[in-house]
């Protein structure tokens, strides 16, 4: 932005402005007298906050962080029991937050994925049924999905007794969803060195493969190479070890409960699906989007000079749409993130369901909603950090 | 000038049945590949089925009594019975404004808007018939939605000056507050409490307040972000990253806890109120992205032209900058009252009943034990023709002012 205009020319001609005309001037005191009025503001409504929590017998301190929880958490992914510290409650939370995001971020891309190329089909019909998920699912509450999703489907399930059998020693039930819990053989840890290997010959032979084809040499079939690769290595390991890497404690029918297995309750269910459901809407049209935004020319142009379907689509469409892409999906990352303290609604213990169980027993409000707000924001920054990098990755770089 | 003729005893070559009309519609959008005849085949029957079954439990299966015996709930929670003539009145209100200054623009979307307006006081009105609320009330309603028309056709035929126009609103949203919350006791307009506000009446209230209140704050936001003082740019940076980091709720949570503890002691302020509060919070940061965006869209030469014929800093943003900025930024705040709408749902976790609490309490009650897709189903439709009605309008809007076309 242009600066203010000077009135008068200084300097030179002899005649100095006066200081309360001085623009330099003027905007170091406006600033100070802006911070002044902010500062005083915050500083009254903060000293109202002390004295008000003073008279109600709670003075804001972190002494509670320490003490005992005394409740329990119906999930968790490391270990917790009511003696545990509020402390590790809160943490419990964190985890089963970044849980739900990390898996709804995963299911919502693939939706999303294949919900923005359906509307791109030249069926009408698959074009129209995506167009229909779309509008459906963005302009519809969240919460009301979420509710529907939970009350509707997952506890409308059968009763444990009559659990849907799944192929591979699947359960799904009103209890939630079973399946066999991988462990680690005593000799499967070797197993974990073919997977490394495969994957570091496959990024090299990518990389080798990229190489070749910016030098405009015939990649020989590289790519094919590192899919095997990544691939074959890892099932080469698996048969190669005795009795597999990995052992499975299945899941069995008891008198009244499904016994042992891997298991995910139905408030983490509906909660993951709706919030993938409804991101995988809005990713869906981004997608469609930036697909669209490549003009049909580099299409026709691109077949023009031979290069096969999936060429003009990996080394033609995706880095032009990509960089489309990326922003507004790094947007859609942050709201699912924060869209899964809806959690509460289903009793789901995520970090913000568990503060506010923390901030009714401690009486500590004003500190448990900070501590909660820094984790979001803590989230959010780390999220945007690395999209931000992958952003930078895929930008073209403009000479 | 000779013209062609087909030769002689030859028809006019037609092209074939299959490219043309119904059949060539089919044959270009349906059945063009085998793959493609697979897939028409098995999705048609999928969705026919699913239709099928959907219909069957909405006809046969569904007791809608949940729905039709709450109808007066879910419109206006317990908004008294007597003063309901009040938001009727609102509303008549709302259609003259609306329908002049539809007359008076020249926008085909603001049209589209005030046709929303009608269309949307006539489904209100058989709404009203189910609930019980009285005849009256929806004959009301219908009346309203002439009005309307008749508005917008007068001032079609003599356009009212925009001055006009804003004063009418000024005017309108001042007697729409009068109206809703009453004068005083002594008054014809006695004070309806807040805490009983409710159902789809406290949904739009919360998301129309939200956004009206948040919009002055948001605009200082946006030109503080993008000041040349570095301490009010950084305090602004800082309010919009912060808020936009965190979910809805936790400031909903906030409001709810801080608002009490930071006001001097004896004001007390009405949950719905601090709800409001922490709504106006939330979206003012989100508004402020929006109008950022806008001003970032004004070319630099405006600024310099300003400076040039002897404008200051603050008349160019407040003459020359705002209004360009402002203008393009309605599609967008029209797009963040639609998500806020459907986000003020969240207000149920601090005991307020907006349409979907009203859902949840009526759920509660052991008469309807089951019912609980009835429900959400009416509630997700009553948000349904809101959003979507409204993001066509927007769209209509963004295509009016050649957004992305300049």
């Amino acid at each position: 932005m242009a600066d203010e205009p000077n009135g008068t020319p200084n300097g030179s001609s002899g005649t100095s402005v006066p200081f309360w005309r001085d623009v330099r001037v003027l905007a170091i005191v406006s600033q100070f007298v802006f911070l002044a009025i902010v500062l005083l503001i915050g500083s009254y409504l903060l000293n109202n906050l002390i004295t008000n929590m003073e008279t109600k017998g709670f003075a804001p301190h972190l002494g509670w962080l320490d003490l005992r929880a005394g409740y329990t958490i119906s999930e968790s992914v490391i270990s917790y029991t009511p003696d545990d510290t509020y402390a590790r409650a809160l943490l419990v939370g964190l985890l089963n937050t970044l849980m739900v995001s990390v898996v709804g971020i995963f299911l919502a891309t693939v939706i999303g994925l294949i919900v923005g190329i359906a509307r791109l089909s030249t069926n009408w019909l698959v074009s129209k049924i995506a167009l229909a998920y779309v509008e459906l699912f963005r302009n519809t509450p969240v919460l009301v999905q979420l509710l529907v999703i939970y009350f509707v489907v997952f506890l409308q399930m059968p009763k444990v007794k009559e659990s849907i059998e799944l192929p591979l020693d699947m359960y799904l039930s009103q209890r939630g969803f079973v399946m066999p819990r991988p462990e680690v053989a005593p000799d499967g840890a070797i197993w974990f060195v073919f997977v490394i290997i495969g994957i570091a010959a496959a990024g090299t032979l990518w990389f080798l493969a990229g190489r070749r084809e910016a030098a405009g040499q015939p990649t020989h079939g590289l790519r094919w190479f590192a899919f095997a690769a990544a691939l074959g290595l890892p099932i080469l390991g698996w048969f190669l070890i005795p009795g597999g890497p990995l052992e499975f404690e299945n899941p069995e029918l008891g008198a009244f409960n499904l016994q042992g297995g891997l298991r995910f309750t139905p408030e983490f269910l509906a909660l993951t699906v709706t919030l993938a459901l409804f991101t995988a809407a809005f990713i869906a049209e981004i997608i469609r989007g930036g697909i669209q935004s490549v003009g049909k020319g580099q299409l026709e142009a691109a077949r023009t000079i031979g290069l096969t379907e999936g060429e003009v689509l990996r080394l033609v469409i995706l880095p032009q749409a990509l960089r489309v892409i990326i922003p507004p999906l790094t947007s859609q990352y942050l709201n699912l993130i924060k869209n899964s303290s809806l959690a509460f609604a289903v009793g789901y213990a995520d970090v913000f369901n568990v503060s506010r169980t923390v901030s009714e027993q401690t009486g500590q409000p004003v500190a448990v909603i900070i501590i909660v707000m820094a984790v979001y924001l803590i989230i959010s920054l780390i999220t945007s950090v690395i999209m931000n990098f992958y952003n930078r990755a895929v930008q073209i770089h403009e000479r | 000038m000779t013209t062609i003729t087909p030769p002689q005893g030859q028809a006019e070559i037609q092209p074939p049945s299959s490219e043309v009309g119904v059949v060539g519609w089919l044959h270009h959008n349906l059945f063009y590949s085998k793959v493609s005849v697979v897939t028409t085949i098995v999705l048609s029957v999928l969705l026919l089925a699913a239709i099928w079954l959907l219909l069957q439990w909405v006809f046969t299966g569904a007791r809608w009594g949940v729905v039709t015996e709450n109808m007066r709930l879910f419109l206006v929670g317990q908004y008294p019975k007597d003063e309901i003539w009040r938001l009727w009145l609102t509303l008549a209100l709302l259609s003259v404004t609306t329908g002049l200054s539809a007359g008076s623009s020249k926008s085909g979307a603001v049209r589209m808007l005030a046709m929303m307006v009608m269309a949307g006081q006539v489904l209100l009105a058989i709404m009203v018939l189910i609930s019980g609320m009285g005849l009256v009330g929806a004959l009301v309603l219908l009346l309203n939605a002439d009005i309307v028309w008749v508005a917008m056709y007068a001032a079609q035929r003599r356009p009212i000056r925009r001055l006009w126009i804003s004063l009418g609103w000024l005017a309108t949203t001042v007697a729409t507050v009068a109206l809703i919350a009453g004068l005083g006791e002594a008054t014809p307009l006695p004070n309806v409490s807040s805490t009983i506000w409710g159902g789809l009446l406290l949904t739009i209230l919360l998301s129309v307040v939200g956004i009206l209140l948040s919009f002055p704050f948001g605009v200082a936001l946006a030109v503080g972000r993008r000041s040349n003082l570095p301490v009010v740019r950084f305090i602004a940076t800082t309010y919009i990253e912060l808020v936009r980091a965190v979910p809805l709720i936790t400031i909903l949570f906030m409001a709810q806890f801080l608002f009490p503890l930071i006001l001097p002691d004896g004001i007390r302020i009405e949950n719905v109120i601090r709800a409001m509060g922490g709504i106006v919070m939330f979206s003012a940061a989100y508004v402020a992205e929006n109008v950022r965006g806008g001003l970032q869209a004004v070319p630099t030469g405006q600024h310099e032209a300003a400076f040039s014929i002897g404008l200051r800093t603050w008349q160019t943003t407040v003459f020359i900058v705002l209004p360009q900025a402002l203008r393009i930024t309605i599609p967008a705040n029209v797009g963040l009252f639609i998500s806020l709408l459907k986000d003020t749902t969240l207000v149920y976790i601090i005991s307020l009943l907006d349409i979907l609490g009203i859902g949840r309490a009526v759920l509660a009650n052991p008469d309807y034990l089951g019912a609980t897709f009835e429900v959400y189903l009416f509630v997700a439709m009553v948000f349904f023709v809101l959003s979507y009605t409204l993001s066509q309008a927007s769209y209509r809007l963004e295509k009016e002012l050649g957004i992305g076309e300049r």
